[in-house]
């Protein structure tokens, strides 16, 4: 009995202790206590969480860089295919400005046909200027028939196979067109050279030559059709000493650039060597 | 002899291939490279091969259908070439290296100078001293700079298909 009294008043005790706790607790009187638990707990936790993802990151690295660097090749091979595309697809912008440049051309000047060709070499030669096409006698084409692109005359064609043809360029050092100047209707000879370079020649001394007068074919000698743009006076050479005047040409086409060219296809060039009197004896 | 046939027909018809539609563009002034010239020096100086001389024969045919120069031109030049190389493999046969470039340097020499000749006398009347700064020299630097590569390729080749007997 006197062992069981203090622990009831124990008991007791406790109790007004848990009772008075709470009053002071829901009086919030607590309330700075708790907040530094809890905050000292959540700090603790937070920190605790933190190392423990830290380790699990640790862990798993390498599963994460080979997957890493799995999508990274396949995103690599991803670009790379899509700068391919677009690598084609401006080829094909360009080679479309190109066409659309020809079409134009050939409405302009509706009275010839053509058929556009497609440049796919040069003649392994350095002596001459020839270019092959993609088209040959199977597409009608035949030796002599002039070639043009938008920007004017290129040459004519020199020989041809059932699939494709060698283009003679004006620029070829054998290469001899009839022109005329636009503004003054001076004929001249547009002879190439071994470099490539473009000259007039047999120009009348008395004819009158600017720089910038435009150079079109004249059609003699039935090589050419007339009126097809060369190019432009870049300089003129006159000597009183000599038979006739000279003149460089800027040509109008890029001839190292050649894509795409149109043949003429309804022009027959006219073989005029029989009228062409032998001297006689 | 039969093999070195078969195995020309496709080479060459590659090498005039890449002849026309690249190397022909590559222009320095106005000389240009000449691979096939350079593919019959190199093979010409392979020391176990068949039929150089048919090699030869087999490009003028086909490069002068594709170019504009008269075929027997390229068959005088390339022959040349060839004949070059067999003449020099026993004779530089140490520096293989040196006699590729002997006889590039002869036979693009040769060969330009044919054409040359064959363009003044039949088409067109050509400067030579323009001809020469501008066409010979160049191509004959290109073709130098070009020999390395092919003679080194062409000799794998070689290897290839001749490889060295083994005396057991």
């Amino acid at each position: 009995m006197k062992a069981s009294f203090p622990r009831v008043l124990q008991i007791i005790v406790i109790v007004l202790v848990a009772v008075g706790l709470v009053v002071l607790a829901l009086g919030g009187y607590f309330n700075p206590v708790t907040n530094w638990l809890t905050r000292m707990t959540v700090n603790a936790q937070a920190w605790i969480s933190n190392r423990y993802m830290a380790v699990v990151d640790f862990l798993t690295v390498p599963r994460d860089v080979a997957s890493l660097r799995q999508r990274n090749a396949e995103l690599e091979a991803e670009v790379a295919s899509l700068q391919t595309q677009i690598i084609e697809l401006q080829q094909q912008v360009t080679e479309t400005n190109v066409l659309s440049a020809l079409l134009d051309f050939a409405r302009a000047n509706p009275s010839y046909s053509y058929k556009a060709a497609a440049v796919i070499g040069r003649d392994p030669s350095p002596f001459l200027r020839y270019v092959i096409i993609n088209i040959g006698s199977n597409e009608g084409i035949l030796p002599g028939m002039p070639i043009v692109t938008d920007k004017g005359l290129v040459g004519r064609v020199d020989a041809v196979i059932a699939e494709a043809a060698r283009v003679q360029l004006v620029t070829d050092a054998a290469s001899a067109v009839n022109v005329r100047m636009q503004a003054s209707s001076t004929e001249a000879m547009l002879v190439g050279s071994i470099t490539g370079d473009l000259s007039l020649d047999m120009i009348l001394q008395d004819a009158i030559i600017q720089v910038g007068d435009v150079v079109l074919t004249s059609g003699l000698g039935g090589s050419y059709p007339p009126n097809l743009l060369v190019g432009q006076v870049v300089s003129v050479r006159k000597l009183e000493y000599e038979l006739f005047q000279q003149a460089a040409i800027q040509p109008n086409v890029d001839f190292s650039r050649l894509q795409f060219v149109l043949v003429i296809s309804n022009f027959r060039p006219v073989n005029i060597a029989p009228l062409i009197g032998t001297p006689g004896p | 002899m039969r093999r070195a046939i078969l195995v020309a027909i496709p080479i060459l018809g590659l090498a005039i291939i890449l002849q026309t539609s690249i190397v022909s563009r590559m222009m320095l002034l106005s000389g240009n490279a000449d691979l096939i010239l350079l593919v019959l020096a190199a093979w010409g100086l392979q020391e176990r091969v068949h039929g150089a001389w048919a090699w030869g024969v087999a490009a003028s045919l086909l490069v002068g259908v594709a170019s504009g120069v008269p075929w027997y031109i390229y068959l005088v030049g390339y022959l040349t070439v060839v004949g070059a190389a067999r003449l020099l493999m026993h004779r530089i046969w140490q520096a293989p290296l040196l006699a590729m470039f002997a006889v590039t340097l002869i036979g693009t020499l040769g060969l330009l100078m044919l054409m040359f000749i064959q363009r003044t006398l039949f088409e067109v009347p050509l400067a030579f001293s323009e001809v020469f700064s501008q066409v010979v020299l160049p191509s004959i630097l290109l073709n130098l700079l070009l020999a390395i590569p092919v003679h080194a390729l062409i000799r794998d080749l070689a290897n290839r298909l001749y490889p060295a007997e083994v005396i057991a």
